[in-house]
């Protein structure tokens, strides 16, 4: 599995991390070296091997359902880049 | 007479309880050290008003009676930990400006002991890297030196400042995390005992998460009673950590015996590898010998799926990342780039990220975007966490056979020269990680600590592996090897 320049590229977008065109033939090699190294794990049979879901097996905890936090809107705020009106705000979404 | 800021925290809390000392005199001296340790680049943010508040209240406390263990312990807290008020970034600039308004679980558990919280530390950023290279402020600087040569070392990484800083005398202990490998690299850099608990013993509310099923809090101390002393204090059920365990915590400093007659040291052949420098080889002989020495039956054993461990982790850890960090978006908290004329919410979100990443964090969250992507998630990300239950089941049956710990080299080679990984591929940084890795994919306690010197006279540590929830045998066990080693070399002073 060999990474091209558009895949980097593909990726860099859904990770939502601005790349720029003269950086993806550099980070395409750093990604096919990590995969080249990752891909040793194809040597291992893992036939019938259920994949780890919790590393101590333990039942969560339940709890009733009633609110138990809340009423910290200045809080929350707080460390904002840009909060107007109790709201967070961001550049405009909707035309 | 040991300076206060180089006590042990047993010794510390001994002369506190007597009144030979009071807390502000140990948080001075500290404060004290750290202002003169700039070059050591271990403290990112210093908090000497608080610590000297606190101290007060300690004296206070201790002059009551019945104090804590921690009542008056000045320690240093790795940047990873959100404190209520105190800047913390995790090392990175997307967190520049951020103050919690809320205190981690583990932070707020010492706070309430009575320990005096003197600064954050400095780490890799994310908690990513094995040199603490990757963080925003610069790298901290190993307080231990080659003999007769100026180069400026490793303390390792991530929890890098956390090591320099026990190791220089900054503060009597500090809080890490470890992910991969993240308390106890470091701790084997710079001669210091360093203990990743069992999964879920420590609670991760509040701790910057990098790979949530991975990260655990431990403590990094001068020595093993220490980090026994530390970890009560630290370890506890959680309800707002879904993951932490509802156990009772022994008393962990009790269990210190010493005595290890009769127990088993497994002796893993797979961690044997090529090209194994000669004096971690030696180190590994001289520990096996002094465990022998102390009555221990030594065993050969095999955990077949060792060398599967590193690229496992590289699938694992950094699709964890991806999810975890895809809240640093610009808009709750921490930075967002100056956006151009025209530009809307994705340009904010891509640009704000590529500003305030580093290069190591944006390779890491591309590699987890990846392997997470449509069509790589079965062939990678699944693949991986199959590997991880066979490396489990490794561990599983070794200790089903009897074993009751396995000792193991902590990492394969001494500190290294800052810059020396420069222009190395990713790949070389990441086996850094090869011996102490395992464990975390397992959710397995280990503690590292120094038994022995390399020819210049740098500090080497072996780690021992114990039984899910077995923190109390392993402490006793290393208790034991401590004993045996008789490891007391201190870095020359030169910072």
């Amino acid at each position: 599995m060999s990474i091209d320049t558009d895949t980097a590229a593909r990726v860099a977008r859904l990770a939502r991390i601005r790349v720029a065109q003269d950086d993806l033939p550099a980070l395409a090699s750093e990604f096919n070296a990590i995969l080249g190294f990752i891909e040793q794990l194809n040597e291992v049979d893992v036939e019938g091997v259920e994949p780890m879901v919790s590393v101590t097996p333990q039942r969560l905890k339940r709890r009733d359902d009633v609110v138990t936090d809340g009423d910290r809107q200045a809080q929350i705020l707080a460390n904002a880049p840009d909060a107007r009106e109790g709201f967070f705000a961001v550049p405009k979404v909707v035309e | 007479m040991t300076a206060p800021n180089d006590l042990t925290v047993a010794a510390a809390r001994d002369a506190l309880r007597r009144g030979d000392l009071t807390a502000v005199d140990v948080t001075r001296s500290c404060l004290d050290a750290i202002d003169g340790a700039d070059a050591l680049n271990a403290f990112a943010h210093r908090t000497p008003d608080l610590a000297m508040d606190r101290a007060r209240a300690a004296d206070a406390r201790l002059k009551d009676g019945n104090a804590p263990d921690l009542c008056g312990i000045p320690l240093g807290i790795k940047d990873l930990f959100c404190t209520q008020g105190v800047p913390g970034q995790a090392g990175s600039r997307i967190l520049q400006g951020f103050r919690p308004e809320y205190e981690s679980t583990v932070t707020a558990r010492l706070r309430d002991a009575g320990a005096v919280m003197l600064g954050k530390l400095n780490m890799d950023e994310f908690a990513m890297g094995s040199s603490n290279e990757t963080s925003v402020y610069g790298p901290a600087v190993n307080p231990w030196r080659r003999a007769g040569d100026d180069t400026a070392l490793t303390p390792g990484g991530s929890s890098g400042g956390s090591a320099a800083a026990v190791a220089a005398g900054l503060c009597l202990a500090a809080t890490g995390t470890d992910t991969g490998g993240s308390i106890r690299q470091p701790a084997a850099f710079t001669g210091i005992t360093g203990l990743k608990p069992t999964y879920g013993r420590c609670s991760r509310w509040g701790i910057v998460a990098f790979a949530s099923s991975l990260d655990q809090a431990g403590p990094m101390t001068r020595d093993v009673r220490d980090a026994a002393i530390l970890l009560g204090a630290m370890a506890g059920h959680d309800p707002l950590d879904s993951t932490s365990a509802d156990l009772p915590v022994p008393d962990f400093e009790a269990a210190l015996k010493g005595d290890i007659r009769g127990k088993v040291i497994g002796i893993p052949g797979e961690y044997r590898m090529d090209g194994m420098p000669d004096a971690i080889d030696a180190l590994w002989r001289d520990g096996i010998a002094m465990m022998k020495d102390a009555g221990a039956e030594i065993r050969d054993i095999s955990l077949p799926h060792t060398k599967y461990a590193l690229p496992a982790y590289y699938v694992i850890a950094p699709a964890e990342a991806s999810s975890n960090l895809a809240r640093y978006d610009g808009v709750r908290f921490g930075h967002r780039a100056t956006l151009d004329q025209g530009d809307g919410i994705t340009e904010m979100y891509e640009k704000t990220r590529a500003e305030g990443f580093g290069d190591e964090v944006k390779r890491r969250v591309m590699v987890g975007t990846y392997v997470l992507s449509a069509g790589f998630y079965d062939a990678y990300y699944n693949r991986a966490r199959k590997v991880r239950t066979l490396i489990k089941r490794d561990f599983d049956r070794a200790f089903a056979d009897g074993v009751d710990a396995i000792l193991t080299p902590a990492t394969p080679s001494p500190a290294f020269a800052l810059g020396a990984m420069q222009d190395a591929d990713p790949v070389q940084m990441y086996l850094n990680d090869v011996f102490t890795v395992t464990v975390n994919l397992a959710g397995l306690p280990a503690i590292a600590l120094p038994t022995g010197q390399d020819g210049a006279g740098l500090p080497l540590g072996l780690q021992l592996i114990g039984r899910p929830w077995g923190e109390a045998e392993l402490l006793d066990a290393a208790y034991s090897l401590e004993r045996a080693a008789g490891f007391v070399a201190r870095p020359d002073r030169w910072w």
